[in-house]
Order: C-alpha cells, then structure tokens, then sequence
C-alpha cells in the first residue's frame, strides 16, 4: 500500500471531509467527471470517502460530442471497471442547431455545448449540489471560488456576494431553486494532482503522456486531428509529432506541447522545469479578457 | 483506445515513493495571508514575491505585460498587482475584493497565500483568510504609519488564533529609504500589539513595487540586516497548525451504512488519534463505547492520527451520528447550551441580541440566540464598549445560548472544535464568524427544576387547549380591536383567557424598552416568554402586538407545543391605517417627531403563512372576531 506524504494526505482529508459534508448535507447531489486527471482524482477520493458504501450519488458527463475519441473510450472504460452509476447529457437543441467548436467558435461552442448543457442537465435531474475537480491555481477567477459555492435558480455566480468561508465551517443552505457547486480540490495544485495520481497509481488517460500523433499548426497551438471532422485548410497537411496533453477537453480547442514525458514520473520532472502554465493550451480561456470569469458566471463550471 | 489501459497503469508505478515526496515541502507547508490597508501594496506584494522568486509561467507574465499597458511609467514594465487581481470589477477598480489563494514552492517550504482586501467592506473576507492561516503579513505604507485598518486587521488576526505576524513596511522607496521612519513605525506597532499576544512579530522594511527586500536584499537601505520578506516565510517557525498531540477529538461527518449490518461513523480526526480497543466517549450525549474497527479504503488500520478522514465502528449499538464528537473519557470537551465567545459580525443586518439564528459547529447545526453583548471592542484602542447591536465588521463579547447542548474547547486550545458560524435563518446568510471563549457557569448550574403539576392537568382543569393567538400587523391595523372583541367571545362561552397588549406591557414589565429594533426583538422575547408561562398556567393567550420581524414570531411560536400558537395577521394597507390614525402617531412619525416607526422609518414584514388572514377592509371587527373564535373550534382550542 503506497503511503502518502504528509501534505498530500491533509490534502486528501480534507476533500474527503468536504464530500462526505455533501452527501450528508444534500439532498441530490451529482458528481461531475470530464474524464481528465483533476475528475479521475476526484473520483478515487470520493471512493475513498464513502468506503465501505458504494458512491452516494451519480456521475455526470456532460458531452459535447468533440471530446478525444481516448476519453470517451476510457470513460466507459472506468465506469465498467468501477461499476459506476454514469449519467451522459448532451445538448440536443445545440445539436441540431449545428453548434460545433470549428464553425461556430469556442465562446459560443462552449456556452452552448458545456454551460447551457451543464445547467440542462442540473434542472432535468433537478441536483441541487454539483461537485467539480476545479482547483483554485487553474486560474485567477478560480483563485476567487468558494468550496461551497451558492448559484441562483438561474444558475448564475455573483463573485462580488460570495458567502465567507471561515474554517471548515461550511454554510450548506439553500433558498428553494439555489443550488451549489462544491470543489474539494480547491487547495489543490497540478503538482498534488500529479503527486496524487503518482502515489495513488491512479489510471488516467493515455493523452496525458507523450506519443507519435498526427498534428496541425492552429493560430500559435498544436491541434490533433483525432478525427474526420477536422477540416484541413488549403496546403494543410497533419504532421507526426511527438507530444502530449496538460489538459483534456474538446479537441478542436485543446493545444498540446511537443514532449518526451512518457510516465507519470517523466511528467512530473517536465512539470519542474516547465515555464508556463497548465491552461496556456485552453484556447477558450483566450476568448475575451477576464472570460472565465464571465462564463461562470453564466453558469459554466 | 490507441494504448491500452494496462500500459498506462504500468508508466505510473515506476519508483512511485520516491516521485512523490517533493522537495520544496522539506519544512512543511506554511499558510499564511497578507493583509493591512487599503493601497498598502498587498497585491503588488505578492505578485512581487512571485515574480522575483521566478514563479510566474512565461504566459501569464506575457499576459500581465500585455495588461499592464497604459499602467506602467516605462512600456515592458509589468504591474505585478495584474498577476494577483483577477475579477473584472477588481481590475477596473484597482482594488482587492475578495481573497485570491496562490499556491507557490520555492526550494525551501511550499505556501499558500491568501491575498486579502483591505477595504473595511471586506473585512469579513480577510478574517476568513486569517481562520486558517498560522501566519500573517500585514503591510503599513511607511509614509501613512499605522492606519485603522491595519489595527483592525492585527485584531482580527489574534482572535483568529495566529501568533505570528510579519509587520511590512512598504513603500519605503517612497519615504527615501529612511531608517527612522521604519522604526518609528515599527515601534508604534509593538506597543499597539502588545496585549495581542502574537509570538513573534518580526518588521521589514521593503518596496513591493521596486522589489527591495521582497526576494531579493536591497541597496537602498543598508542600515536593514534583517532577513528578506522571503527568506523569513522559508524560515519561520510557527508551530504544528495542527494539534497532534492534544486530545482525541474526532467529528463524526457521515454515518455509513452499506448495508444492514454494517454501520460506520465516517470522520475526521481534528487531534490526538485513536486506535481499535480504545474506550471513548460519544458527546454531547455523554455515552460510553469502545472502538471496535478504524477502516479506511486500504483495509484496516491499528491507528488513525491527527488529520485522518477514517470510518469508524463501535463495539456497541450506541447512538452516534453526524455532529456528535467523540473523545477518550479522561478528555471531555466542555458541553454546554451557554457559553461566552468572540464574535466577528459579517452582514450589512446588524446583529439582534435576543433574535433565533442558526448556529454551525463541528457537523452540527443547532438554533442560538444572543443573550447578552458583553461589550464591543474599540479596533483602534482595543478598549471595551457598550454595544446595543453589532454592525458589519465589529467584533464583540457575546453569551449565546443553543436550542440543545454543544460539545466544544475553547478556541485557543482548538481551533476546529472551539469555532462556529451564525446563519441568518430567513436569508441563509453566513452572518457571524464566532470564537469561544469558555462555558457559562450558569449552564452547569441552572437545571429545569421539575413541577408537581404539569401544564396539561393544569388545561385539563379548565376544560380548555391552551394557546397563543398572535395578532400582528401595523400599527391602527384593528389587532387590539380585533382581540378584544375575541376575549369577549371566549370568556362567554366560559374559557379562561388573558390579553396581553403592547402598550400596557411597555408601561410595566417593559418598561425599560425602547423602540431600536434591538429593543423591539428583546420585547417580543419577553412577552413570548410570559405568553408561554400563562399558557402553562392553562389559559388561551392572546397577544396584540405589531412585532414586525418574522424572525421573532417564528421564535415564539418555536417556544410552544406543535399547534398552541396561531399567527393572525391583521392584513390592513398601510395607507388605510394611516387614514385611521387612531392615536395620531402617523402624523407624528411623519413630521419626524417620532422616530423607528413601523411602516414609515421602520420595516415591518408580513407573515408569510399565518394560520389567519384578517382583510379589515372586506369585514367589520364583530364578524372578524366571529371568524377567529370559528377557526378555534374549527382546532379544538375553544369549547364545543
């Protein structure tokens, strides 16, 4: 049994503590999994709270169709092998409205395939508590979340009116039609995460480590064509690179960086050495200054 | 799926232990906050001491250059503040409005920082930074000395439990480097800090916008030969945040029952540790057990220490659920429904002294009240004040009294079990952060002393359901009209009654009272008080009073057996009360000779589902008192 450095375990109790809180302080919660490194940690550590006792709540993915073909095979994958109670919603009304990451653009795909489909899913189901693998070094407006974060019926975030959060003293009630996102991994870097995921032997997806795989050249990114639907533009010609993925999302809009990290623990060092941030390959952050912020906001996660 | 899911299994176990120690967490991880006042330099600060370091990713620090454009004095500068500030309102305003964390590693330590506003609006932001942090850096602009809100914040940071502050003494490039200056203030601090009790208090002089002593020594002030800001986070010594040593307190947080047979307390241990065998006692309950089982996803284990998310199971079928606290039997926390404790008020709605808030400790959510402010502390001189109220951001000494008992230590020995939070019932705001100081003797002392006869033989006797009615609505609404013309009814058909009016209980039991709505929650309190006595005593009560706050009815009705209190709204539009007048006060509130007058100056809230809705203006108060008297039988109260 792999035993954990100090930090990393105050790290792990004090997410576990925080998902207990929810399953006993909610009525219907629902875990979101978007399949990534932050959701496959998220999920051990709820496995890891509720023990012996199944997971008390669903797992939501909210798919937007344009996920890496990778993903949604080793989403299925872990769910089978975990004997998961999965839920998948997608966007239908986007669907047939055409919406996609290429034609459409990132702002729109992104409100209409993951934020209005996520609030879809939230009403259908009628959750009233959605945890999320966010971390609070992802991002500036992230750096500002609640754990416990109160959304209106609405669905939308007012970063200005956010409840203060003294200790571990979590303020966990609801208006009728308020609900709240919860995010254990709050204290958590993409270093623990890594750490974690090390000391955890924890699967993840092969994306994350370096490979031979067709690419293009996309305004400054590194864009896989995973698939036919990528239009190639005049002259384009996808070229076998060696690289790999910091972050998982549609893949249109996921940039990788060219590496020879191939385990866990050639990451980590490419981590230590590495000069810029998790998210500079998240082309939808680029969108308009201060965008993530507007996107939770309305809602997104 | 181009690699198969066993290979990347196999890729993460190479020498697993040893990849996963890291360096920079050599001596532990150091939480600390900055705080002080406003355009003290707080984001510069840490965008500085991140910068410097060498922390920033080259993008982010492009995206700052790019940002700070139009900011700096020479193009291809950066404003540091850019790389901490991140909400939109906060750029636009240059300003610090909620707390941002930053993670950061340097060789020596790991750290996160909470970098927190200094506006006095948003103090309650800062004080939640500093409840779980074991350091604190508080800036003073060397050319303004020590402001009200740098006091007020090392206030806070002391009745948060930190003991160890680091007083910043920044833009000195500004104040020409001068050695005076910063002992001038350093000094002041020490003896303003005396009676706070913090361990250590270490003064750097620095400028967070040139980088002087921030990472890196500065020529500008040679006479300084102390370490760098840095240098002395890497260092400091503040003791174990946690307390391992101390005594088992382990919170039961969920209760895990997979299946019939098997049922689990699943928790943390917040000190000491615990082990299979041990006796324990389960609190506030005072129930013995002994632990049979401490799982954990890995299997069983022989100890759980400090810090431990575990489940546990115990030898017996004792009761134990979520909120209850389990301790070793030579270790009891204190349990009391009475205590005194520190209170940081966190709303805009000032604290009432006598009003029903929800209170969190631990897992447990129980109703408190207010029963006495002690004093207000003066943030500037520290001194002691009378206090009728909290407002935002003030701190008091407080009783609060619970609706059940609470098992807790006071704060300075434990800052998990010795905390709690207040909640505005109605709105769910989070409106009080609380620090207990100890239990009140009268708690110990005080024991409902068991009568010979009980309220329902003392009812039985009468032939009659004793109950509250509660008439409320504005002033010359009818309420007195109405209720007196029930007396009537009731009393002819042979039951006992009792009216209780407002200005007959302000010319006696409250006559001390004035009309603030803090006197306003405590008279209804009495009153409630007194309506639940006669009640006991076997009368139908009847109470005409505006008591224009729900929060207080519901309080009363939360005294009274399910069913005894009715709520009867007497529903009459503010301008036909005011067309009535009938002793003329209207006229007097609204020519400003009479002040706090409800429906004019003062709030009035309607009952949201009152068992009784009186329209005034649809009939007389003859067949109004018909319909109450109706509605009595209709629920057994009055007779046949």
């Amino acid at each position: 049994m792999p035993t954990l450095p100090d930090d990393l375990r105050l790290l792990e109790a004090e997410s576990i503590a925080i998902l207990r809180e929810v399953a006993a302080a909610f009525t219907r919660p629902v875990m979101l999994y978007s399949i990534g490194k932050d959701s496959g940690v998220l999920l051990h550590l709820a496995r890891k709270a509720f023990h012996p006792s199944p997971i008390p709540f669903p797992l939501l993915h909210v798919d937007t169709g344009w996920k890496f073909r990778e993903m949604i095979a080793f989403r299925d994958e872990t769910v089978r092998r975990l004997g998961l109670r999965l839920l998948v919603h997608r966007n239908e009304d986007g669907v047939a409205r055409g919406i996609d990451p290429i034609r459409s653009g990132s702002a729109l795909h992104t409100r209409v395939m993951k934020t209005e489909a996520l609030r879809q899913a939230l009403d259908r189901h009628g959750f009233d508590a959605a945890i999320g693998g966010a971390r609070r070094d992802e991002e500036k407006s992230r750096a500002k979340e609640r754990v416990f974060s109160v959304r209106s019926a609405a669905h939308s975030w007012d970063p200005r009116d956010q409840r203060p959060e003294p200790w571990r003293l979590w303020n966990t009630r609801l208006a009728p039609g308020e609900s709240v996102r919860v995010f254990p991994l709050s204290n958590w870097t993409e270093m623990d995460v890594w750490r974690y995921v090390a000391a955890e032997r924890l699967p993840v997806v092969p994306l994350y480590f370096a490979a031979e795989r067709p690419m293009v050249r996309r305004s400054g990114a590194l864009i896989m064509v995973d698939d036919g639907r990528l239009p190639l533009n005049p002259g384009e010609v996808p070229e076998i690179m060696r690289v790999r993925f910091r972050t998982l999302g549609c893949y249109p809009l996921s940039g990788a960086i060219p590496s020879d990290a191939a385990t866990v623990e050639d990451i980590l060092a490419e981590m230590r050495a590495s000069r810029t941030s998790e998210r500079q390959g998240r082309l939808i952050d680029g969108d308009e200054p201060a965008s993530m912020e507007r996107k939770k906001r309305e809602g997104y996660f | 799926m181009t690699t198969p899911l066993n290979s990347t299994l196999n890729s993460s176990v190479t020498s697993a232990a040893a990849l996963v120690a890291e360096p920079a967490a050599g001596r532990g991880l150091l939480r600390f906050l900055t705080c002080g006042s406003v355009d003290d330099g707080k984001s510069t600060l840490i965008g500085r001491l991140l910068h410097d370091a060498g922390l920033v990713p080259d993008d982010q620090l492009e995206q700052a250059r790019r940002d700070s454009r139009g900011r700096v004095e020479t193009e291809g500068d950066i404003d540091v503040s850019l790389l901490v500030d991140g909400l939109e309102a906060e750029r636009e305003q240059g300003i610090t409005i909620d707390v941002a964390h930053r993670f950061f590693a340097t060789g020596r330590r790991s750290f996160i920082v909470a970098d927190t506003p200094g506006h006095e609006q948003y103090t309650r932001n800062m004080a939640t930074a500093a409840s779980t942090a074991s350091l604190a850096v508080l800036l003073a602009d060397a050319r303004k000395g020590l402001l009200t809100q740098t006091r007020r914040h090392a206030i806070v940071c002391s009745l948060m439990g930190i003991r160890h502050v680091v007083l910043a003494v920044n833009k000195m490039d500004l104040a020409g480097g001068d050695e005076a200056v910063f002992s001038a203030i350093a000094r002041d601090f020490q003896s303003f800090a005396e009676p706070l009790g913090f361990r250590s208090v270490t003064a750097i002089p620095l400028s967070a916008r040139r980088g002087d002593n921030v990472v890196h020594p500065s020529g500008a002030m040679p006479w300084y030969a102390g370490p760098t800001l840095l240098a002395h986070l890497e260092t400091a010594e503040v003791g174990d945040e946690r307390t391992a040593d101390g005594p088992l307190r382990f919170l039961v947080e969920w209760v895990n029952r997979p299946d019939p047979d098997f049922r689990g307390l699943s928790g943390t241990v917040l000190s000491g540790s615990l082990a299979p065998g041990d006796a324990v006692t389960v609190w506030p309950s005072g129930r013995p057990a002994r632990i049979a089982r401490v799982l954990t996803f890995e299997g069983d284990v022989a100890r759980a220490a400090t810090g431990d998310a575990v489940t546990v199971t115990l030898e017996d079928a004792v009761d134990a659920g979520r909120g209850d606290l389990l301790s070793h039997p030579g270790d009891a926390p204190e349990v009391a429904d009475q205590f005194a404790a520190h209170l940081l008020w966190m709303a805009e709605d000032p604290l009432m002294p006598g009003r029903s808030y929800l209170l969190r400790a631990g897992s447990r959510w129980v109703p408190a009240t207010v029963t006495t402010l002690r004093h207000a502390l003066n943030v500037e001189t520290l001194e002691h004040t009378a206090a009728q109220t909290l407002e935002l951001n003030a701190v008091g000494l407080c009783n609060l009294s619970t609706a059940a008992p609470l098992a807790f230590d006071p704060y300075t020995a434990n800052r998990d079990t010795g905390s709690f939070i207040l909640v505005d019932r109605y709105t769910n705001r989070t409106v009080g952060a609380g620090m207990i100081q100890h239990p009140l003797r009268r708690a110990a002392n005080l024991h409902p002393q068991e009568l010979a006869v009980s309220a329902a033989e003392r009812a039985d006797l009468k032939r009659q359901r004793p109950a509250v009615l509660w008439f409320t609505g504005l002033s010359g609404a009818g309420k007195s009209t109405v209720a007196n013309r029930v007396e009537r009814l009731l009393h002819a058909l042979g039951h006992h009654t009792m009216m209780l009016d407002g200005d007959n209980v302000r010319l006696g039991l409250n006559r001390d009272l004035g009309f603030t709505d803090a006197d306003r929650v405590e008279n209804v309190r009495r009153v409630g008080e007194v309506a639940k006595l006669m009640t006991d005593a076997g009368l139908i009560v009847l109470c005409a009073f505006i008591a224009p706050f729900r929060a207080e009815r519901e309080a009363v009705r939360a005294l009274l057996p399910e069913g005894a209190f009715l709520e009867v709204f007497v529903d009459t539009p503010l301008e036909e009360c005011v067309r009535r007048d009938p002793k003329g006060l209207y006229a007097k509130a609204r020519s400003g000779a009479l002040k706090n007058f409800t429906g004019v100056d003062s709030p009035y809230e309607p009952p949201i589902a009152p068992e009784l809705r009186l329209d005034t203006a649809a009939e007389d108060a003859d067949a109004l008192a018909r319909r109450v008297v109706e509605e009595l039988r209709r629920r057994g109260i009055a007779g046949a």
